[in-house]
């Protein structure tokens, strides 16, 4: 009988000894050896051997093995549980400060959401037609008086050759007539002026138009027109309209042959409510192979094997031999631009693509959204480390029991973490909510993109960046701190540790300050261009467009009945209206002009009484008159077209010039008024130079002068009224001259208004994180308070001495900030003709506000902490 | 605790600790349940259930001698604690309530 441990069968007891519970290990493995033993005596070797299998088997189960989570105690999860709980409790621990560091970054994310879907939805462009990569248009350069042109109107001949030579080249081919048409739609007693484009049959395919009803070759008969949906539900409601008929400006029926769905707002054609083929446009005065009349688009889809460049150069080589002497001598070169380039990189200076206009605020926008959240992020780093003294005892404790500086940073970073994460959660519930005020000032149509994978990854790498951002500083500098003098209580952070801290605030108000004098630049160069003589008189001034065919030749009768009612003052009628950019023209010439010199004049067609009824002012001369029968050869040009006028014989009224165009009456028009000034496109530009040509005939505007002393709606009823009698076809269908006229600024108050809501934001965020900086000093120094106070110091004297840091650290900011917006400023407004110079005093201004507010936010802080009766202050201890 | 019920192995293995006064570790109460009672017990299903009427307070345990047959390893013994106890004379009690409660009509055929 041997009792030799050496006997047990050791193999079984290492797995037993490998699963089993360390508490249990040794009386368990004593019970199994002594089994076997006995087995062994009792029923011999290969019993006792199977019994022990049996026997360690079935210890094997819960309650014996190791506990998985007991064993992995000694890892990051541990350590990593623990950091996010002291974390959350030393937020609710400092519910100020966590208020005012999630309130901030609360801010900074949610703008930057709303500007990131913003810049998302700008460089997505046109993407909405699915071929937008191979779809390009024709554009040309050409030099036109030494200086470069690049230019997106053809010639429908153009196209046609396109289309005809390159058939192989293109999937499709179509031309577009290149502005959007304004058309009084009929059907039955439902009557809307319709914006639209008018496009050759290819076209909806190309756009991948989608159909609600009918199929996108609807443009193939001449007499038919396309609907949007939005139109399509004006006019027939919810009833099928295919087949229906539409009447145009009331002269054809074209039949509804297709309903799409209106298109997004950020592709080219989004306000196309109607489109119609561009055979019905041209027809009885155009046609498909006319090369001297620039009016079209010419879009191209090009073959998935073709190649841009090589195709460029194609369509340059078969057009240039079509082009006459004149054109080519401008040097014209042709290029394809595929869609998604249309709105962004659609400027050309000198032949090269630069950084347009739109791009350039794409990036100002994206930029001042980083700006803001950086401002967050300060604030974080610096009520973090400006409060480290609150945390050096639990630093040092920390590393005396051995914690690493790799960990402490670990432990600083989860907190920073907990604090993006709680404000990533609150921004994006707020950009939702502030997400339909936001399309309004910004007029685009984003919707949240809850369901989109790339937003939530874009998301979650924006945050772990603001974290880090955030984090990073105070976790470096807190891990630091030396364990032995912070547990001693004698760590003075030095004179020197406040630096970083004071340059982040400089950087942050700087910031402010440059937003608040831009906003506050932009906000004074809109006024000056709204304070900008117009040139006429726009106040009860009411324009028509003459839409309906029933309009023509009653002009004078018309004329007659409304100054009958003694509600008008006069009427008159142009070939464009008074805020339009269009009716450009050259080839006019008079004695003495240099010939190579070919200035292009602003041409208008009026009736006699146009300066009456827009009330132009007279510099010298005389207006047209309908009594004399010699005024049709006469002209009125304006001070710019004078200035334009090199050469001419002084004074220019009595002059001739020469005008061979076959579209005015004669050839030469003596000058006989020279008048002020009018704007008629940007307020911001100068104004352009242009030619009043008198005509008897009637003419697509109609305007009427209101009486100024009857009350107007007495008065437009009565104009209605008259009007009706008049022409009962045509609906009066109105605008004032005055909200079409401001309608020019709109671009500029939307740069404003978000100007505005940013400089705002990034002064309160920076007012935030002072209010926390100073809050905490006050904290600090509330015993030193105290025993001033005892010692007699006044509360102004406290008060100075609190806040005089703060607000030399601002005023530091203005100092740095004023000549840099100067220069930015300075930037922004070489763009336009007509702008203010920058003064001094707005500088100044901007850099008094933001001083202004730091004082009060300060103020509120340190009155408090002075005003404090120093038996509380003093009281503990 | 007095919610807890005692499971009838787990009674059953407390009682046996009980009788073994002084003497409980692993083999010996096997070894007693399976002359007493002559069921078959696994060393699993019993060492299960003592971890856990220890972690329950019902038992405890210390470490006693080491011998030789058992390759130098302590034995670990076990004793009913006070509560244990309680709740042994407990489910007595119910039983014995129960068995006075049955009419005595019942069991006579």
């Amino acid at each position: 009988m041997s009792l030799e441990n050496n006997n047990t069968p050791y193999v079984i007891l290492y797995f037993f000894r490998w699963y089993c519970h360390p508490d249990f290990v040794e009386d368990l493995e004593g019970d199994l050896i002594e089994r076997y033993q006995l087995r062994k005596i009792d029923k011999g070797n290969y019993n006792a051997y199977w019994n022990l299998i049996r026997d360690v088997l079935a210890l094997f189960r819960p309650g014996i093995i190791k506990s998985f989570e007991r064993s992995q105690k000694l890892n990051y999860y541990g350590m990593l549980k623990h950091d996010l709980l002291i974390g959350w409790r030393s937020l609710l621990k400092n519910k100020g400060y966590a208020f005012l560091n999630i309130g901030g970054l609360t801010i900074g994310l949610t703008v930057s959401i709303l500007i990131g879907l913003w810049v998302h939805d700008e460089l997505s462009f046109n993407k909405f037609h699915q071929n937008y990569d191979r779809i390009a248009r024709v554009l040309r350069h050409e030099v036109y008086n030494g200086e470069h042109e690049t230019n997106a109107v053809m010639t429908t001949g153009m196209g046609s050759l396109i289309a005809q030579e390159y058939e192989n080249r293109f999937d499709g081919v179509a031309m577009v007539r290149q502005r959007i048409e304004e058309r009084l739609l009929i059907h039955n007693d439902e009557k809307f002026n319709s914006k639209g484009y008018f496009m050759q049959p290819m076209a909806p395919k190309m756009l991948s138009l989608k159909m609600v009803r009918g199929t996108q070759s609807g443009l193939d008969d001449m007499l038919s027109i396309m609907l949007s949906e939005s139109l399509s539900e004006k006019f027939f409601g919810k009833e099928n309209p295919i087949g229906k008929l539409v009447e145009m400006d009331g002269a054809d029926g074209l039949k509804v042959t297709g309903v799409y769905e209106d298109l997004p707002k950020n592709t080219t054609y989004c306000d196309a409510s109607f489109i119609a083929p561009l055979d019905y446009y041209l027809y009885g005065w155009s046609d498909l192979n006319v090369w001297d009349n620039y009016n079209m688009h010419i879009l191209v889809q090009l073959k998935a094997e073709t190649n841009l460049e090589e195709t460029s150069k194609a369509i340059e080589s078969a057009i240039l031999p079509h082009l006459g002497e004149r054109t080519k001598s401008r040097n014209p070169s042709f290029f394809l631009q595929p869609m998604n380039e249309w709105n962004l990189y659609g400027e050309f200076k000198d032949g090269k693509p630069i950084i347009s206009e739109r791009m350039k605020f794409v990036i100002f926008y994206a930029l001042i959204g980083v700006f803001i959240l950086i401002l967050a992020c300060i604030n974080f780093m610096n009520l973090s480390t400006a409060r480290a003294s609150k945390r050096m005892k639990e630093i040092g404790v920390r590393k005396s029991m051995g914690a690493l500086r790799g960990k402490l940073t670990f432990q600083f970073l989860c907190e920073s973490f907990i604090v993006t994460f709680l404000a990533l959660t609150a921004a994006i519930l707020l950009t939702f909510l502030l997400l339909p005020g936001f399309n309004i000032i910004s007029s685009k149509q984003l919707v949240m993109p809850w369901t989109n994978f790339s937003f939530w990854l874009t998301i979650f790498v924006f945050s772990l960046f603001t974290a880090i951002l955030s984090g990073s500083y105070p976790a470096f500098y807190l891990s630091s701190l030396d364990p032995i003098r912070s547990l001693k209580g004698t760590f003075k952070p030095g004179r020197f540790s406040a630096i970083p801290r004071k340059a982040l605030v400089v950087f942050q108000f700087s910031i402010s300050t440059l937003l608040i004098i831009g906003t506050l630049i932009v906000k004074q160069q809109i006024d000056h261009a709204k304070n900008r003589p117009a040139g006429y008189e726009k106040d009860r001034l009411i324009s028509l467009r003459a839409s309906s065919p029933d309009y023509w030749g009653k002009y004078d009768l018309l004329r007659d009945r409304l100054k009958g009612t003694g509600v008008v003052d006069e009427i008159a009628e142009s070939n464009y209206s008074v805020t339009s950019h269009l009716g450009w023209n050259e080839g006019i010439e008079w004695q003495g002009k240099d010939p190579n010199y070919i200035p292009v004049f602003n041409t208008v067609r009026v009736t006699p009484e146009y300066a009456k009824t827009i009330g132009l002012e007279f510099q010298a001369g005389r207006d047209f008159s309908r009594e004399l029968i010699t005024d049709e050869s006469t002209v009125i040009i304006n001070e710019s077209a004078a200035k334009l006028l090199k050469g001419m014989k002084l004074p220019l009224v009595g002059q001739t010039i020469d005008f061979d165009n076959g579209n005015f009456n004669g050839s030469q028009f003596k000058i006989v008024g020279i008048v002020k000034d009018m704007v008629k496109g940007s307020p911001f530009a100068n104004s352009f130079p242009s030619i009043l040509f008198p005509t008897k005939k009637d003419q697509g505007w109609l305007y009427i002068k209101v009486n100024a002393n009857v009350p107007l709606r007495d008065a437009l009823y009565k104009i209605e009224k008259t009007y009706g009698e008049v022409i009962p076809g045509a609906p009066f269908d109105f605008r004032f001259a005055d909200e079409e006229y401001n309608a020019k600024f709109q671009e500029e108050e939307k740069i404003a208004s978000l100007a505005w809501v940013l400089a705002g934001l990034a002064i309160f965020i920076s007012s935030l994180g002072l209010f926390g900086l100073v809050s905490y000093v006050a904290e600090q120094r509330t015993k030193e308070i105290g025993i001033r106070k005892v010692l007699g110091a006044s509360v102004m004297q406290l008060w100075s001495m609190l806040s005089g840091e703060f607000v030399l650290l601002v005023g530091i900011s203005c100092l740095i900030a004023i000549p840099i917006s100067w220069y930015f400023m300075q930037e922004w407004l070489s763009q336009y003709d007509y702008k203010i110079e920058i003064s001094a005093w707005i500088l100044i201004l901007g850099g008094a506000s933001s001083l202004i507010l730091t004082i009060l936010t300060v103020s509120f802080k340190t009155l408090m902490t002075s005003r404090l009766n120093p038996v509380e202050s003093l009281r503990d201890e | 605790m007095s919610r807890y019920q005692l499971g009838e192995f787990e009674e059953v293995v407390m009682l046996t600790v009980a009788i073994l006064y002084g003497d409980a570790y692993g083999i010996a109460i096997i070894d007693e349940m399976e002359n007493r009672l002559g069921r078959k017990v696994s060393i699993g299903s019993l060492q299960t259930v003592l971890r856990r009427l220890e972690d329950k307070g019902l038992l405890q345990s210390e470490f006693g001698e080491a011998t030789k047959i058992r390759g130098g390893k302590r034995k670990r013994f076990f004793t009913v604690t006070s509560l244990g106890k309680k709740m042994l004379e407990n489910a007595k009690d119910q039983r014995l309530s129960l068995w006075d409660a049955i009419p005595k009509i019942a069991f006579n055929e």
